[in-house]
């Protein structure tokens, strides 16, 4: 029988994919078609041209620097907010959160401000030759900045919920401070650090706004995989922008399959109050 | 192991938490700390658990100081309200875990730590479980479980807080009854945080009662039910009637009662008696105080009555269930009642503990 219930849920579910096709699906689908344009050779062809193939390393050597990085700050944040109650915490909320709030172009100019040769660490660096805008330190420094809330954000609520008891009970049972945090803390926090993990490498593969800032798009040196993009687009060459643009779209497919991967392994841990979400 | 707790003090911001708080605890002893929440008494098991620490004072067991020690080198056996098993861990492992974080040179091999687990496992009757992970179990059973990891680091003092809270009333009954002998059969020094005081009176060898970070009397549970040492004791424990005494010409007295042996010598114009429900007897014929049954309540062996008696005010008295029928005990029925016990306060700290029949 057909009911009024019936047919508003059909008519939602068409509102969800039409909306889903069109934002989502269609620009997934352009980006690969463009890319294979010219055939599946002129495609290949792409990677094997040194400037692209420097844009991926140099993109993979911020990722493998920025993400470790946010881990460790962002497992220490979120035990911080969680565990202690300190004068400022508000304050270290908001700040936590500030990447989120700037614009990045923003923040890249800050940086600039920071450490450009005009900046206010500017005369220090040049004096005994450290670059660090335009040229690879400045990127890293500012992915780091970009994506310092992922972590932590996913830790904080879920460390908030949990709770110290089971710390506490490991204490008196005698567990030092590192076989609480390694056998204890850490365990129940894995499925949410390992969201944040993939969440954050997304953002520093894929950041362009404060990386365009201080990168100064020196061809081999300081473009990562989107400002490659962005060049070849600018300079007419639509099959290497588009390709070199479907390996971020690739990798934007892969974190979320490893996601729902994960999230169908381990279905009953999660079920059973691994992680509260 | 003989503990012993000395004038121990700890605040927080300007919250007095315990306020020069002191307790011996005899070895094997099951000691229940009781009082409503914010009394403080879950702070001071804290304090001997090693999570927190006091401002002033000392703890010593068997005379060393106690509080020098890290909470991890106490020994001491802590279970908690909510239970506080490792969620990621199968009962094995949380009933492992103790034995598992000690430094190499003290950690027993493998198959010690196994046999010693399901030794634990049988005495806490959940043979078979080990493998379970804590969200496959009952409430009743994670509580049991929690006991036998606290158990398996041979505690020299276990610490209860609030251990039946979060369970229903019948397995919260059975459980006690199982724990107190456990308890003695381990022959274990045992601290038991708890505001239910029926839960302290049926369990502990003595109770220490606290109030506003004070311990206001420690005793046990016959001294402390039927000589209670302060008011706060009083209301605290059991149902109490309490009720305003006035000095006229006759003596301290309410509604034509008047108690005899007054230690006071005239000296009090005011003073508060306190009368536990059972205290009161129905029917005596030279009886001072006349009233009317305003409510029963049948609680199963036992009755309550509201009475409402002249120049007094409502009261409670209890009588057995049988003697509703056969004394005519019904709501309306006028009644004569006789107090047969009384604790009297007066002024800042004056106490005298009445009975019928003594000092007249």
């Amino acid at each position: 029988m057909i009911t009024r219930a019936s047919i508003v849920r059909v008519l939602m579910i068409l509102v969800t994919l039409a909306v889903l096709t069109v934002f989502l699906l269609l620009p997934l689908a352009v980006v690969f078609s463009e890319a294979l344009d010219q055939g599946l050779r002129a495609f290949i062809q792409v990677f094997h041209q040194a400037e692209a193939r420097s844009a991926i390393w140099l993109t993979l050597l911020v990722a493998a620097i920025a993400v470790p990085v946010n881990m460790v700050f962002g497992v220490a944040a979120a035990w911080l907010m969680a565990r202690f109650e300190f004068r400022g915490k508000a304050l270290l909320g908001a700040f936590i959160d500030l990447p989120f709030s700037v614009s990045p172009v923003i923040s890249g100019m800050a940086f600039v401000l920071l450490f450009g040769a005009q900046g206010w660490f500017g005369p220090w660096l040049i004096e005994r030759n450290l670059a660090v805008i335009f040229a690879v330190p400045g990127l890293v420094l500012v992915t780091v900045f970009i994506t310092l809330p992922f972590i932590a954000r996913e830790l904080i609520p879920l460390m908030q919920a949990q709770g110290s008891e089971e710390e506490e009970a490991a204490r008196v049972l005698g567990a030092g401070s590192w076989q609480m945090f390694f056998r204890v803390t850490l365990p129940n926090i894995r499925w949410a650090l390992l969201y944040g993990v993939l969440l954050c490498n997304a953002r520093a593969m894929g950041e362009f706004g404060a990386v365009s800032v201080v990168s100064g798009h020196i061809r081999n040196l300081t473009t990562t995989v989107p400002l490659e993009v962005e060049m070849r687009y600018n300079e007419y060459d639509y099959v290497g922008a588009f390709a070199i643009a479907s390996l971020l779209a690739l990798l934007a497919v892969l974190t979320l399959a490893f996601k729902a991967l994960m999230e169908w392994r381990y279905r009953h841990e999660l079920a059973s109050g691994g992680i509260h979400r | 192991m003989t503990l012993s707790i000395q004038s121990i003090g700890r605040r927080f911001g300007d919250a007095v938490a315990l306020a020069q708080v002191s307790l011996d605890v005899r070895p094997g002893e099951f000691v229940a700390l009781l009082g409503p929440s914010g009394s403080g008494k879950t702070t001071l098991l804290r304090i001997l658990a090693g999570l927190d620490y006091p401002d002033v004072g000392k703890v010593s067991l068997d005379g060393v100081d106690f509080l020098a020690a890290d909470a991890r080198k106490r020994r001491v056996g802590l279970v908690f309200q909510h239970y506080a098993l490792f969620r990621h861990m199968t009962v094995a492992e949380n009933i492992a875990f103790g034995l598992r974080v000690r430094p190499w040179r003290q950690r027993p091999r493998r198959a010690d730590i196994t046999s010693r687990v399901s030794e634990l496992l049988s005495r806490v009757r959940l043979d078979g479980f080990g493998s379970r992970y804590p969200t496959q179990l009952s409430g009743g059973q994670r509580q049991r479980v929690a006991l036998a990891r606290a158990l398996a680091v041979q505690p020299q003092l276990l610490l209860l807080d609030e251990p039946f809270g979060a369970l229903d009333a019948q397995v919260r009954t059975g459980l006690r009854r199982w724990l107190r002998e456990l308890q003695e059969e381990l022959n274990l020094t045992t601290l038991l945080v708890t505001h239910d005081q029926e839960e302290a009176l049926e369990l502990a060898d003595r109770i220490a009662v606290m109030n506003n970070g004070v311990i206001e009397q420690v005793g046990t549970p016959e001294e402390v039910y039927f000589e209670p040492a302060t008011p706060f004791v009083c209301e605290f424990i059991g149902r109490v009637n309490r009720i305003a005494m006035r000095r006229d010409t006759g003596g301290l007295g309410a509604g034509g009662w008047v108690p005899r042996g007054e230690p006071w010598h005239g000296h009090y114009p005011h003073a508060t008696a306190y009368i536990r429900p059972e205290h009161l007897e129905i029917g005596a014929t030279d009886a001072p105080w006349r009233g009317q049954i305003r409510h029963v309540y049948l609680a199963g062996s036992i009755a309550h009555l509201d009475l409402d008696i002249t120049g007094v005010g409502a009261l409670e008295a209890d009588v057995a269930s049988e003697d509703l029928a056969r004394r005519n005990l019904a709501v309306g029925a006028q009644v004569s009642v006789t107090p047969a016990r009384a604790v009297l306060f007066a002024g800042e700290s004056a106490r005298w503990s009445w009975q019928a029949g003594a000092g007249t």
